[in-house]
């Protein structure tokens, strides 16, 4: 079929809801759309461990310690679905953490603060999650099957880590003086970072009509970010705390929350490398990866030996 | 471990991978094995033990099958049209092709 064809059969399918599969013609541009948005979603959840993991050793109890592994290890299962989606793709697992490593693929800026508190435990979960899954949720649609696949199964797991986030916060809101203030803190310290998880403002986001027409994004990022305003400016009554943002008010003509102005001078700078932690997290993934490269190796050897041993054993036998 | 080789060997990626494996899962004692993913593993035990981690943290599964991913073989898409062309043109393989009295039971 010539170019032209494979496109229109290609968009065909797209727009009657039919998947698309790692073996079907697909545009280039597609393909490396694809790449480069499911790995950096890979890296966010790898590189996302590393506020959390901050906060094992010193969460308060037994149980929250035990959570808190449980939903840090989810990341890291989260990071792989999603690596062996991008595969798919025809490119290497080598080659994007290399990527991410180099600095020329990019993770989600919000993991370049820091989690200065044990409430900062809970507002990730009750706000960062909560953004990730407000946008994660439409993906399980998306026109590609492994990605939609890999989708799927991260819902399924994220809604815990949410519930045990803002359970963190409620407890702190219901405790003492100190507690509340801590709580408060957090809250004030992650509102924005998190409103700015949905990327640029719809005007400054050339690529989302493109990406809409390939369904592999069903709502524009605006779109998302008043969804999120609008759940959490509710949610936050029961905390009793307040979001930080005095022009936070309910519009009844457009049936949302009004919110102030976003800093995006902050987000570029973050998501350019020069947020809090940008630095000491990419050492640390660095340094992880080079402390694993002799396991990595020993692993390959042995399977290498047992196989020569086992293929030995066979001739024996004959 | 010199900081030198490290960065290097970091930025460009490992010399040998772990190859990938396809892992299929049973979730209940009575149901077929399905296809629910793949992972990178340095043998077939490790693949095993990767897919319990990955793919069983909340008892989805009670049997785990992985075959390297190389082993696979499938059919072509580009194909689909003349492939399965020889069951396109037989509607009388599905019982809803015959046309019976509505009076006729338990069939
Ligand atoms: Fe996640
Ligand atoms: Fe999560």
């Amino acid at each position: 079929m010539s170019a032209p064809a494979n496109e229109a059969v290609f968009q065909d399918k797209i727009d009657q809801d039919i998947r698309i599969e790692p073996k079907d013609w697909m545009p280039e541009a597609y393909r490396k759309t694809l790449i480069r948005q499911i790995s950096q979603h890979a890296h966010s959840e790898i590189v996302g461990m590393l506020p959390e993991a901050n906060w094992i050793t010193r969460a308060p109890s037994l149980k929250r310690k035990a959570t808190l592994i449980a939903k840090v290890q989810d990341e890291a299962g989260h990071g792989l679905y999603l690596y062996a989606a991008a595969e798919t793709l025809d490119i290497s697992r080598d080659e994007m953490i290399g990527q991410l490593h180099s600095g020329k693929a990019k993770y989600s800026s919000i993991f370049n603060y820091p989690t200065l508190t044990w409430a900062d435990m809970g507002a990730i979960g009750w706000l960062v999650d909560g953004a990730a899954i407000m946008n994660q949720v439409p993906l399980c649609r998306a026109s590609y099957g492994p990605y939609a696949r890999a989708m799927v199964r991260i819902c399924k797991e994220e809604s815990f880590h949410q519930r045990q986030g803002f359970e963190i916060l409620l407890v702190l809101s219901r405790g003492s003086e100190a507690q509340r203030r801590m709580c408060q803190d957090a809250i004030d310290r992650w509102w924005w970072p998190s409103v700015m998880m949905f990327g640029p403002n719809d005007d400054a986001s050339p690529n989302t009509a493109q990406s809409m027409r390939w369904k592999i994004k069903r709502f524009t990022n605006d779109e998302l970010r008043q969804r999120f305003v609008d759940v959490s400016a509710e949610q936050i009554k029961l905390l009793g705390m307040t979001l930080p943002d005095p022009a936070l008010v309910w519009n009844e003509t457009r049936q949302h929350y009004d919110h102030g102005p976003i800093d995006w001078e902050e987000f570029r700078n973050v998501l350019n490398g020069n947020g809090p932690c940008n630095k000491e997290r990419m050492a640390a993934r660095v340094q992880a990866h080079a402390d694993g490269a002799w396991v990595r190796e020993a692993a390959l050897e042995h399977s290498r030996k047992n196989a020569a041993r086992q293929s030995v054993q066979l001739e024996g036998v004959a | 471990m010199t900081a030198n080789n490290t960065i290097s060997n970091v930025i460009s990626g490992d010399k040998g991978s772990w190859p990938l494996w396809e892992i299929f899962i049973r979730s209940r004692q009575g149901l077929d094995h399905k296809h629910v993913g793949s992972l990178h593993a340095a043998d077939a035990a490790m693949a095993i033990e990767n897919a319990r981690d990955v793919y069983t943290r909340r008892m989805e599964g009670i049997s785990i099958w992985v075959v390297e991913s190389k082993f696979i073989h499938a059919s072509n898409p580009d194909d689909a049209a003349s492939f399965y062309d020889p069951a396109n043109d037989k509607v009388y393989r599905h019982p809803t092709f015959y046309d019976l009295p509505d009076e006729l039971k338990h069939m």
